[in-house]
């Protein structure tokens, strides 16, 4: 069933290299380092926090690992930067196997979840470390380490201390010190999750013109789906230490492979089905329609469809009754109540919202498209 | 508007309780100084009087005072230095790698409280090889040894104050093998630790007794008490003088990490708390 679009990476690399080069001619860029992870398995006692795990970044690529807490996505990161190992499996990096390289070898650049920057060392010094890890001499190393504080906004903070720094402003000044020892690959642990809202949106488009700019392949941690989707070339959703899909943030979304995916990215309504004897169409809503592949071939099931592409119409003697209505400026979420107790929702233009008001009779239909059918939820 | 009723009633009573207690605190707070000023220095001012000042003037002169005073200051540093090697990775290792010992090792290091110095010196002696008894050597091994709970509780204060686990994470990911991220990431930020920990040490070394007069060694104390024997005056001068030598050390140590530890953002340095760092906003 996890479905690993490995087809799919040549055409994302060669886009993400067009991006590249149109964005700025860094020498190097487009150069980037690739990474595979192959059959990486890890537990921690009873729990398999990774299980078989594989997955191929091409270079300059960013690709989002995504999943709930606990789904071994962190160990997976841990294990590429080489803080954790693997109990089997392998990491090659340029296609050679670096399960026996020590961290400190490895030339990653890890952004970490909780504020790590050395709090005895002013931004620059920080920034300086890993070139001084890597015995480059006095001047260059200050000149350089400027040009990375400089790079994410930072040159005036230089002399600062990380307590005189704020969130946003801390992790930058970790990304700059993840970058300045030019990284193979960055390595991203929830970088912005510590932060609030607005910081987290403007550093979210930081961190991803410095990747293209830079052409650093990059492997990123989050749980927030909104970030994964937003940032990434291609997200792959974990759950119980598995991938359960790799795709572009796009397809995710419209072809989930599984019904965790379906319901893990965006909002997902649940509906009863019926599933016709060989399994290859279902009756939802009384309207018969095709069924994708990936879920059971029969049994109670439900048909798994987004609140966009269901159509809701007022409508005397309806199987539903709105419950509620939620503006969301062009269009409104109308929940709606349908016999049998299933509580759906479905976005209309808010214009066709107006007349939709709780208590009012409605007609809830679906197109005639493949639905994702997934065992029904007792 | 049950809700609104249950809300207001609260209210007053904070205030109510606060105004007598707002009161009370002062007066309170100048009975407990004054008692415990009392009990502080009145031994102090009886020992000045009995010793006169004009003692004070003579002590440095006195047959052995230089070389007791000097013995007790290197035994002091000689117990620093063993200390801290010995303290300062094993507690890192242990909050990195074994955190489920911490609370063992705590147990341990308190064995040393507990157990008087009469029984551990004796059973040192026991067992303490031929070469090393009553030697000045065997000394700073024992004083390491009381040394632990102190040096251990102001080192695992400071440890708690900093992200020991992600700094070194950082740091190897940047390319710091252990001892550079030890000495160029973790100390640095465990100064106000190390300084209450040497705090303590200077402190205990330069009053203990037992331990030195039981192994023959004629530390600083240990002079005092045989001094006294020939010239009681002078002995109290001394005592007096060493109370002061060792508060206007612990003055001078104290200061200068406190304004160590604000430079980078640290709370004031004492015994065995180190504030935690704070952080502005987002």
């Amino acid at each position: 069933m996890p479905t690993n679009e490995i087809a799919g990476n040549e055409t994302t690399a060669a886009k993400a290299a067009q991006t590249v080069a149109g964005l700025d001619a860094v020498p190097g860029a487009g150069h980037g380092t690739s990474v595979s992870l192959r059959s990486l398995t890890r537990a921690f006692g009873a729990t398999r926090a990774l299980d078989e795990m594989s997955l191929d970044i091409a270079p300059g690529e960013l690709v989002a690992l995504l999943g709930p807490s606990g789904c071994g996505k962190t160990t997976a990161l841990r294990i590429v930067a080489g803080f954790e190992f693997a109990d089997s499996g392998e990491v090659l990096i340029d296609g050679s196997d670096v399960s026996g390289v020590p961290a400190a070898k490895r030339d990653m650049g890890m952004v970490f979840q909780s504020y790590s920057l050395f709090p005895n060392m002013n931004a620059l010094e920080n920034v300086a470390f890993g070139l001084r890890m890597r015995k480059v001499v006095g001047s260059a190393r200050r000149k350089r380490a400027g040009e990375l504080l400089d790079m994410v906004g930072l040159a005036a903070q230089a002399g600062q201390y990380p307590h005189q720094l704020s969130g946003g402003q801390q992790q930058r000044v970790a990304l700059a010190r993840a970058l300045a020892i030019e990284p193979r690959v960055l390595l991203l642990d929830e970088p912005l999750s510590a932060l609030d809202a607005k910081v987290r949106l403007q550093l979210r488009e930081q961190i991803r013109t410095l990747q293209q700019r830079l052409g650093t392949t990059t492997l990123f941690v989050t749980h927030d789906q909104e970030e994964a989707l937003s940032m990434a070339d291609r997200v792959g959703v974990m759950r119980s230490g598995k991938l359960e899909q790799v795709a572009e943030p796009a397809d995710l979304y419209s072809r989930p492979a599984t019904a965790f995916v379906a319901e893990f990215v965006g909002t997902m309504n649940r509906l009863p089905a019926e599933l016709s004897g060989d399994g290859k169409t279902a009756t939802v809503l009384g309207i018969t329609v095709p069924v994708q592949d990936g879920g059971p071939a029969s049994g109670p099931a439900d048909a798994l469809i987004r609140p966009e592409n269901l159509t809701v119409t007022p409508a005397e003697g309806g199987d539903g009754i709105v419950t509620g209505r939620t503006f969301l400026g062009a269009v409104t979420r109308v929940a709606v109540r349908l016999s049998g107790d299933t509580e759906i929702a479905v976005d209309v233009s808010s214009t066709a919202a107006l007349p939709m008001a709780p208590g009012t009779a409605v007609r809830v239909s679906l197109p005639t498209a493949p639905v994702l059918v997934a065992a029904r939820e007792s | 508007m049950a809700a609104v009723a249950t809300e207001r009633t609260p209210a007053p009573t904070p205030v109510a309780a606060a105004r007598p207690r707002r009161r009370s605190v002062p007066v309170w707070r100048w009975v407990v100084m004054l008692i415990a000023a009392v009990y502080f220095l009145l031994p102090l001012y009886a020992a000045l009087r009995f010793a006169g000042i004009k003692a004070f003037g003579t002590i440095f002169t006195q047959q052995g005072f230089g070389s007791s005073l000097w013995l007790s200051v290197r035994l002091a540093a000689v117990t620093w230095l063993v200390t801290m090697v010995l303290m300062i990775p094993t507690t890192v290792y242990v909050h990195l790698r074994l955190p489920g010992l911490r609370r063992l090792l705590e147990g341990i290091t308190i064995l040393p409280i507990v157990i008087p110095p009469v029984v551990l010196i004796i059973g040192v002696l026991q067992v303490m090889p031929l070469g090393l008894r009553a030697t000045v050597w065997m000394l700073p091994l024992e004083y390491v040894i009381l040394a632990l709970p102190f040096a251990y509780r102001a080192i695992d204060a400071g440890l708690r104050a900093i992200d020991v686990k992600t700094l070194t994470e950082a740091a190897g990911s940047l390319g710091a093998g252990w001892l550079t991220t030890l000495w160029r990431v973790i100390l640095p930020n465990l100064r106000t630790g190390v300084l209450s920990a040497t705090i303590l040490i200077v402190a205990l070394v330069l009053g203990e007794f037992t331990m030195a007069s039981l192994d023959l060694q004629q530390t600083f104390p240990v002079w005092i008490v045989l001094f006294d024997q020939l010239d009681a005056q002078m002995s109290v001068a001394a005592s007096i003088f060493a109370l002061l030598v060792t508060w206007l050390l612990l003055m001078l140590i104290t200061v200068v990490a406190t304004r160590q530890s604000r430079r980078s953002g640290g709370g004031e340095v004492t015994l065995f708390t180190v504030a935690p760092r704070e952080t502005i906003g987002n």
